[in-house]
């Protein structure tokens, strides 16, 4: 149920996100889904991509400084109080969030979103239990 | 155990002996050969029949970068340029350079010397020397090359840079032991890492004689442990006949120096008064064993302290601490003093940093200090990098007493050095 997660640490420079992008295109992967968290002097890039390990490979040769992560990814109900009912799931589970972010695909008439949380394990029987559809990563890649 | 057990053990009072009897001569042969010693000499008054102990090098004058670089290109020569065998230059960032003439008898005794301190490292014949050191007008190279050929060593001419050719001749040869700067060490260690080559199961390197860069004990340990070897401070400059002036022993506590050849003083660098044992001050040496260019007093510019406790390791001669910082180097940030070297430390004992940094200075209030990462402390989390950089900020900020701007980068972003490293980028217009 894990879906890997590509992380780039990306310093403030000119031109860095691009190039960290043009990276993945040149290794022909689509992106899937991504985030950047930022402060004001460096960034994360995040990516959910067909071939995780493949695109760490490109990066990492292309001197980026890599790592990859565990992530699950949900289908969420595409109407309003979606994605607060499984945040409600987790927290009663006393599970927390690190972040999320949401894919750009819907899959069918759900949104998909990314979860990131401390453990992995207990956050998707969480949601299984309460019947929320966490994506298998084979689904998730051949998006 | 000693190279030279008479000279490496002499007791203290013929230590003063020798020194006052070599100290006489030195003066004697600068006062009838070299005009601008005459000069200064006269006009103090002293003869060189004066000097009657070590304690009278004080009624002796100051050398200083500025009259080696008057005198070029061989004002200070003390023979006649015929017994001269070997030119050396010191190159300054401005103006010209500075001679250092050595005669067969100097080159001769540096090499000597040099045999004795990498003896006490334990360096033996049979031993593989790789010499990473810039060979040519500049001293680095040479005078180690000339040590290590005179303890038997099997001497690697490599001189600095191509990294890759560097690896080959460890593996080739089963290199045992190398001379680097440290910028360059930690630079090979993130080399051998790239290309999954552990130095402590596949390379028989097992002592590095590191130099030509001021660098911290923190430092030493990265690249001891890095590289999977023991880290010997060299100290030399090349005024004084080059790397190997002082050199730490086994114990590595501390860098002994050569008394029979040299006369070491720790002054306060504005007023020039001696400062009591085991302060720091400026190191200011005199040379009693040297030919063609005798010196006295020269003013190193380097900061350091003399060590008075006896080494364990049984040789008489003092020790200095390893260089705190150089004269030179030293900048102000608010109105604060602050070495480099200060920096490094900190930088060098924080986990997830990596071994390239740059110091910016941009105006008379900020300092930006550019630090490369460690790839294996990225994990994915903005909040460890956000501690990261707060933690440099505070270490520094305590250690530096300004607050410093911490950029995180990329690892590989700053310049790779083969040589000496550019640290300090001072774009500060006065």
């Amino acid at each position: 149920m894990k879906v890997k997660q590509i992380s780039v640490f990306l310093e403030n420079r000119k031109g860095r996100l691009q190039e960290a992008l043009e990276t993945i295109a040149a290794a022909k992967l689509s992106i899937r889904a991504l985030s950047i968290a930022d402060t004001a002097d460096f960034g994360i890039l995040r990516l959910i991509l067909p071939d995780p390990d493949k695109a760490k490979k490109a990066l990492q040769k292309n001197n980026f400084t890599v790592r990859e992560n565990d992530v699950i990814v949900v289908e969420v109900p595409d109407k309003p109080g979606g994605l607060a009912g499984v945040l409600k799931v987790l927290n009663d589970a006393n599970i927390n969030v690190e972040y999320l972010y949401a894919f750009v695909e819907k899959s069918g008439k759900k949104a998909l979103v990314v979860l990131r949380t401390e453990k992995i394990e207990p956050a998707v029987k969480a949601l299984r239990k309460a019947d929320i559809e966490v994506m298998p990563s084979e689904k998730v890649y051949s998006l | 155990m000693y190279w030279n057990k008479e000279a490496e053990t002499i007791d203290a009072a013929s230590l003063r002996e020798l020194q006052t009897e070599r100290l006489r001569k030195t003066v004697e042969s600068l006062y009838e050969n070299v005009p601008f010693y005459r000069k200064k000499l006269d006009s103090t008054g002293v003869k060189p029949s004066d000097i009657k102990s070590t304690a009278d090098i004080r009624r002796l004058p100051f050398t200083t970068r500025e009259d080696l670089r008057e005198n070029f290109p061989d004002g200070l020569l003390a023979v006649k340029k015929e017994q001269v065998v070997r030119l050396h230059t010191s190159s300054g960032t401005t103006g010209k350079p500075k001679a250092i003439f050595f005669s067969q008898h100097d080159i001769d005794t540096a090499s000597e010397l040099v045999a004795r301190c990498l003896y006490m490292t334990g360096l033996r014949k049979g031993d593989i020397f790789q010499n990473m050191m810039t060979y040519g007008l500049f001293t680095g190279a040479l005078m180690l090359h000339y040590g290590a050929e005179k303890l038997g060593c099997l001497v690697i001419p490599a001189g600095p840079g191509n990294t890759a050719r560097q690896i080959s001749l460890m593996q080739d040869f089963g290199t045992t032991a190398i001379h680097i700067t440290p910028s360059y060490a930690l630079y090979l260690a993130s080399v051998l890492q790239k290309q999954g080559i552990d130095p402590k199961k596949d390379l028989k390197v097992r002592k590095a004689y590191v130099g030509a860069e001021p660098y911290t004990e923190e430092t030493r340990k990265k690249i001891e442990t890095l590289l999977g070897l023991d880290a010997y401070n060299c100290y030399g400059l090349s005024e004084m006949n080059g790397p190997g002036v002082a050199f730490e022993c086994e114990y590595k506590n501390g860098l002994h120096i050569w008394e029979d050849n040299f006369i070491i003083e720790i002054l306060d660098p504005v007023t020039g008064e001696p400062v009591p044992d085991g302060s720091n001050g400026e190191l200011v040496l005199t040379t009693l064993n040297r030919e063609a260019m005798p010196i006295l007093r020269y003013r190193t510019k380097d900061l350091t302290r003399v060590l008075t406790e006896q080494c364990p390791c049984g040789r008489t001669h003092r020790r200095i601490h390893s260089i705190l910082g150089r004269a030179d180097d030293m900048f102000i940030i608010k109105g604060v003093n602050i070495y480099p070297q200060e920096i490094e430390r900190v930088l060098m004992s924080i986990k997830g940093v990596a071994e390239n940094y740059q110091i910016h200075l941009e105006s008379l209030d900020s300092i930006t200090i550019k630090v490369e990462i460690d790839s294996n402390m990225f994990d994915g989390r903005i909040e460890h990098l956000v501690s990261l950089r707060n933690e440099i900020t505070e270490k520094l900020k305590h250690e530096i007493l300004v607050k410093p701007n911490v950029e995180l980068l990329e690892p590989g972003t700053l310049p790779i050095s083969e040589g000496k490293a550019v640290r300090v980028i001072d774009t500060r217009t006065m």
